[in-house]
């Protein structure tokens, strides 16, 4: 086997670029005649907009224009649109609050954008900013997702501001066995609000072409294609043939890029307005405003326990805050992404589930790194943990005795999920050995003779990946299919281009895709290129996000490759003077079964392209597409075990071990998965320890800069011990689940379940500060 | 008003205006866009370079202030076929993903290995605190560092 | 940024001359406080005058009785310098807390004092070691110097050139770093003098303070305990979204119990 196929942890092509300063991001990319634009944004949380003078701005020497969101309606802009129709209980669809691009009447939260100045350079584009004068009246805001219903209503459509009251799962025979339950453990916890911050700010370059009225749009997204089907056929901005969307190098998403944005809409349509190219790049100050936040729910839920620690039942309320608007995918993350995973490892089996989705005057709340995941994950966990110690069980064994076997898969939960395949037990088993649990006591007796406080939390997530079965998606609301397409093009000398929908932003697809493909045609790694991220040259796509791309974009490729093998076995069979059927393709080379007569792959594609020995059936060249649309869902899962070590005299926690052990089927580059790992686990100790998006009473986002919001820094973490188990995914063609999210998904509960333990508390809100942590440790 | 630096070992000659940011000059003048800017208030350290072989944040330095220095990017550190022994370490550690913060990252690592000894990996966190990044949990940038003081 | 004009003085009197002529001019020394305040737009000088050029400014002097250290000597400077580890080794510790290494490089002593950040470092050092403030005009002592919030003794345009700190028998500073910044929620610089003791303290109140209580305790006996009998209060403390008042009270003692343990360690 080559040391690049599948499997092998080979280095990062994308690399050489990216440490040597070659990268090329979004804000590197230049226009001749390019132009600079800057945002008017709410200054309040509520208030309408009474006039707006920009006759100063129009002074200012270099600029060209104020844009309001009447100019953009004038020109029949739509609105953002929410791609996933979530219906209530009661079976009304959601409440759809109306979201232009450019708030027209009224602002529903800090830093929502109502104006765009448009300038020869950015301190123009500034200057004239800071002297339109806007008068505003401002409105009583409703702030906290705990007063939402009770608070000023935001939209006029929306009564109590709930866009909707859904559920899911079997209220009846969840009543029933917690009436039955011999033991019930209950929690009310939040989930902290969070705010992505992928270290490149959102930015976009878009120019349009007056003579074929094309637009072409350099933007920071996760998923270019649907930027631009997006952008057409919702927002109208232009036809999807006129609209090139291109994300080049990005840095990082996260989940914050995937969605369509105020921004880059209005960037793109005062291209055209000026005729010329026009440049936006946010600055950190207003991406901490509006870019989409992650997470911010507040739930209670109960599990029930009979008298052997069994599970029999669990009911979970969750108020989820959606912020003013719906962003792209708002209302599918604390929904299907949500309540779907409820069930966790366990055999639980009545689960019900109802999520109130209500709009506050705050940011738009979206899908970020693992959405709705992570938050069931904490409900689960945290509830699991809690009852172990309320029954005096150890949690190891708890945990083990209600997880679904080996032998039950493929296993339906009781909230809609079908599980293909997993090894629950495996992966603790992996974990406790790693984290060296049987010796956790002498540990914390170590600790405590030095003042210290010690405790170890468990996490046994499951995630849903690889979203998804099209069909099923559209059937719970989706407005797009979730297939994913790819191309595979032979060139006429052997070498290969692939057009994949993926993106990749950090991901390190240009390898892993090119690992599969050279893989499976059995030619050089180095033959291989990997193209993506433009609208212009894919097909289509849907991009990355949801751990979805090696599954199905991977699966994809995997699918055009096998067609691209097929016809070199045609085009082979022709010219060895056999039949297909009786020719093998491995190791890069067609070999006749009946004669020893073999052709290297690169000769088949020569002849493919300059058809002289060439069989009449068959079309000239050899380049493959396939659309692939995943079976089900694949289900990463795996142990997270937490140690930490308290200063009760400062609060302060240490988290001295953090073990990881995760499924993910089978693993095309053990090195990059790692690292996706790596990074979710951050982020997740991350949400559990330090960063908490705060609005004050007042609608002021106090939080907004690195001063106050706090990111994870080197010194805040420890090395990180991840290893894997793998039962392969039984559903696609490479067995593989996803990786990206699965840090961020362990890690809060795994860490929180270990604080709560140091401390002897129940339960402790996220993130768990110095002075929390002081508070609860005295008492 | 003009400015004369050093930059990547070519000196260079600018007009600006006295408001204007190193980085600016980086960026949009010289087309050294390896300096990165990844927030407002000079915490994330994406676009730190050396001046005068210290690494700095060159969106809190302005240009007026180093006239007369010598600067150097991540541009002038090595090239695809003659890496940095930081650079090399990042790639073989997997230490980048998205690339963003790299730059950054590698300059005040450079600097950390050749300012501060007996490296552990507490130093190199702590060496590390000015520097943000988002996608690796530092895991791999740690390894890579300390890889690559035993080769520096 | 608003625009400004530039200007390089090459002498103290050409710096505070430009400084007394313009309509409304600051001084630039690292810029790593000003800078950033410019980029938001939160000030708007009309010139800008860059003390680098100074002659005479910067640099680490070590006398009999103290420690003289130029204004524009930088935190990178005074965390690495031999005079200083050797005379106040508690000075070379927390300059090397201050920030990060890049801010290290650029942030001098000079600025971070007549800043007068209230979680600034530097500050708790200055009134810990009863240091004296030397300007273009005078000499301040460290107790006068500190008088609120982004306030000081300096007057409108005078320059602090340096800072002398005495040397003590032994000190020790122990920081407790705003998770998020970096800069001090609290900090305590503790010096001892052979028998007097003095305590500063930064990032509980508006600015640097002396704790009065912690050193008639810490004077009676020099020991970490001696502050837990103290009363510390905390009515005019900060209080923001990263601690209250009441905890950074808490932080004020148990840092100063870990400076007196450090102090007495080292
Ligand atoms: C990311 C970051 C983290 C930081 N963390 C910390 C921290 O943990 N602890 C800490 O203490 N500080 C911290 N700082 C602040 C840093 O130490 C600054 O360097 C310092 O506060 C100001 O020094 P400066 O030389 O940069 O001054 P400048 O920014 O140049 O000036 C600051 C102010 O002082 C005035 N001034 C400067 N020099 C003189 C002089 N000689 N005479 C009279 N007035 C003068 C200026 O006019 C200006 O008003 C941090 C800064 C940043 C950017
Ligand atoms: S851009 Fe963030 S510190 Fe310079
Ligand atoms: S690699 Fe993406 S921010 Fe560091």
């Amino acid at each position: 086997m080559s040391d690049t196929g599948i499997g092998k942890s080979v280095k990062r092509r994308e690399d050489l670029r990216f440490i040597t300063g070659r990268g090329r991001y979004t804000d590197d990319v230049n226009r001749p005649n390019q132009v600079y634009a800057v945002f008017l944004r709410s200054p309040y949380p509520r208030a309408r907009i009474v006039s707006i003078d920009a006759s100063g701005a129009d002074e200012v020497a270099g600029v060209i224009g104020v844009f309001t969101g009447k100019d953009l309606s004038a020109d029949k802009i739509g609105d953002l649109p929410c791609g996933w129709m979530v219906k209530s209980k009661d079976g009304s669809d959601m409440k759809i609050a109306p979201h232009p691009p450019l708030a027209v009447e009224v602002v529903n939260y800090v830093g929502e954008p109502y104006g765009i100045v448009v300038a020869e350079s950015l301190a123009a584009a500034r200057d004239g900013a800071e002297v339109v004068a806007t008068e505003f009246e401002e409105l009583t805001p409703t702030v906290s997702v705990a007063n939402a219903t009770a608070g000023a209503q935001l939209h006029t459509n929306v009564p109590d501001n709930v866009c909707y009251l859904w559920e899911l799962g079997d209220a009846d025979a969840t009543n029933a066995a917690f009436a039955a339950a011999a033991h019930v453990t209950k929690l009310t916890f939040s989930n902290n609000r969070l705010i992505p911050n992928a270290m490149e700010p959102r930015a976009a370059v878009a120019s349009f072409d007056a003579a074929t009225e094309e637009f072409t749009l350099v933007t920071t997204s996760q998923n270019p294609h649907l930027e631009r089907l997006i952008l057409s056929a919702f927002v109208q901005l232009a036809p999807e043939h006129k609209l090139r969307v291109i994300a080049p190098d990005v840095g990082g998403g996260f989940g914050s890029k995937i969605f369509v944005y105020a921004e880059e809409t209005a960037v793109a349509w005062a291209a055209r307005r000026v005729g010329r190219p026009v440049k936006w790049t946010a600055d950190r100050s207003e991406s901490f405003l509006a870019d989409a936040h992650g997470r911010d729910h507040l739930t209670t839920a109960e599990l029930a326990l009979d008298g052997d620690g069994l599970f029999q039942g669990l009911r979970v309320r969750t108020r989820a805050n959606l912020g003013a608007y719906l962003s792209t995918f708002a209302s599918s993350v604390p929904t299907y992404l949500y309540g779907t995973l409820l069930a966790g490892q366990y055999r639980t089996p009545a689960i019900h589930v109802e999520v109130e989705g209500v709009y506050t005057n705050t940011a738009p709340v979206d899908a970020y790194r693992g959405a709705g995941r992570p938050e069931a994950t904490y409900v689960v966990e945290r509830l699991v943990e809690t009852a172990a110690r309320e029954l005096k069980v150890d949690p190891a064994a708890l945990r083990r005795r209600n997880f679904i076997a080996p032998d039950q898969f493929p296993y339906q939960t009781p909230v809609a999920l079908e599980y293909d395949t997993g090894n629950y037990e495996a992966s603790l088993a992996a974990a406790l050995e790693k984290s060296d649990y049987a010796n956790f006591a002498a540990r914390k007796a170590a600790s405590e003779q030095r003042g210290k406080r010690r405790g170890i939390g468990f996490s046994c997530y499951i995630e849903a990946c690889g979203l998804a079965p099209s069909q099923l998606a559209i059937q719970l609301g989706a407005g797009v299919g979730l297939y994913e397409s790819g191309e595979v093009r032979v060139n006429p000398t052997g070498n290969v281009t692939v057009f994949t929908g993926s993106h990749s932003h950090g991901q390190g697809h240009e390898t892993t895709f090119a690992q599969v493909v050279s893989d499976k045609l059995g030619i050089p790694f180095e033959n291989v290129e990997v193209v993506h991220g433009d609208t212009g040259r894919v097909e289509f796509g849907l991009g990355t996000y949801g751990s979805r791309s090696i599954a199905v974009g991977g699966s994809a490729l995997v699918k055009a490759t096998d067609k691209i093998i097929a016809k070199g076995k045609r085009i082979a069979a022709h010219m060895m003077d056999t039949n297909a059927d009786s020719v093998d393709f491995s190791d890069g080379e067609f070999a006749a079964r009946d004669s020893n007569q073999k052709l290297t792959f690169g000769e088949v594609a020569f002849a493919a392209y300059v058809p002289s020995n060439y069989p009449s059936s068959e079309e000239p060249g050899l380049s493959e597409k396939a659309f692939y649309d995943p079976k089900n869902f694949t289900f990463p899962a795996g142990t997270h075990i937490a140690e930490v070590e308290i200063d009760p005299e400062t609060g302060v926690v240490d988290v001295v071990n953090f073990v990881a052990v995760d499924d993910f089927g089978r693993v095309i580059n053990p090195m990059i998965v790692e690292g996706q790992v790596h990074g979710g686990i951050a982020q997740g100790i991350g949400q559990a320890l330090l960063e908490h998006g705060i609005y004050d009473d007042g609608g002021q986002l106090i939080t907004g800069s690195y001063m106050d919001y706090c990111m994870p820094r080197a010194d805040d973490l420890p090395s990180f011990d991840v290893d894997m188990t793998v039962t392969p995914c039984t559903h696609n063609p490479l067995g593989v689940k996803g990786c990206g999210e699965a840090g961020a998904i362990g890690a809060p509960a795994a860490i929180m379940n270990a604080v709560t333990d140091a401390l002897g508390v129940v339960d402790l809100p996220m993130p768990a500060t110095p002075e929390r942590v002081w508070r609860a440790a005295r008492g | 008003m003009k400015v004369s630096l050093t930059v990547n070992g070519r000196r260079h000659d600018v007009d600006v205006a006295p408001n204007t940011l190193l980085v600016d000059v980086l960026r949009g003048r010289l087309g050294l866009t390896g300096t990165h800017v990844g927030c407002d208030t000079s915490q994330c350290g994406a676009c730190t370079v050396h001046l005068d072989g210290r690494s700095v944040k060159s969106c809190t330095v302005l240009a007026a202030q180093v006239d007369g220095a010598a600067v150097t990017t991540i541009e002038g550190i090595g090239s695809p076929d003659a890496l940095h022994p930081m650079q090399a370490a990042f790639r073989d550690c997997h230490a980048l993903q998205c690339g963003f913060c790299t730059p950054g990252m590698i300059m005040s690592a450079i600097d950390l290995v050749q300012n501060v000894e007996n490296l552990d990996e507490r130093k190199v966190r702590e060496g590390l605190e000015g520097n943000l990044c988002r996608c690796t949990g530092y895991h791999n940038i740690v390894k890579a560092v300390l890889n690559a003081a035993e080769s520096m | 940024m608003y625009s400004f004009e530039y200007h390089r003085p090459e002498s103290i009197a050409q710096a505070t001359a430009l400084r007394a002529e313009a309509e409304d001019a600051i001084y630039l020394a690292g810029g790593q406080t000003l800078i950033p305040t410019l980029k938001q737009r939160l000030a708007a000088p009309s010139d800008v005058i860059d003390l680098s050029r100074v002659p005479g400014l910067a640099g680490i002097e070590l006398k009999s009785d103290c420690v003289v250290i130029g204004a524009m000597t930088r935190h990178a400077e005074v965390a690495a310098s031999a005079e200083v580890a050797r005379a106040i080794p508690a000075l070379a510790f927390l300059a090397g807390e201050i920030g990060d290494a890049q801010v290290r490089n650029r942030g001098t002593l000079g600025g971070s004092v007549a800043n007068s950040d209230p979680s600034a470092d530097y500050p708790a050092a200055v009134i810990g070691l009863g240091a004296t403030i030397v300007t273009d005009r005078r000499r301040i002592a460290a107790d006068d110097f500190f008088h609120d919030l982004f306030e000081t003794a300096l007057e409108a345009g005078e320059l602090l050139t340096a800072i002398e700190f005495p040397i003590a028998k032994r000190a020790a500073y122990c920081k407790f770093p705003n998770p998020a910044s970096r800069y001090a929620v609290v900090g305590v610089f503790a010096a001892d003098f052979g028998g007097k003791v003095r305590v500063g303290v930064t990032g509980a109140g508006p600015c640097a303070f002396r704790a009065t209580a912690i050193e008639a305790a810490l004077g009676k006996k020099l020991d970490a305990k001696s502050v837990d009998a103290v009363e510390i209060e905390y009515d005019r403390f900060n209080s923001d979204l990263h601690a209250s008042a009441e905890y950074r009270a808490n932080l004020v003692r148990v840092m100063a119990k870990r400076a007196v343990e450090k102090l007495l360690t080292a």
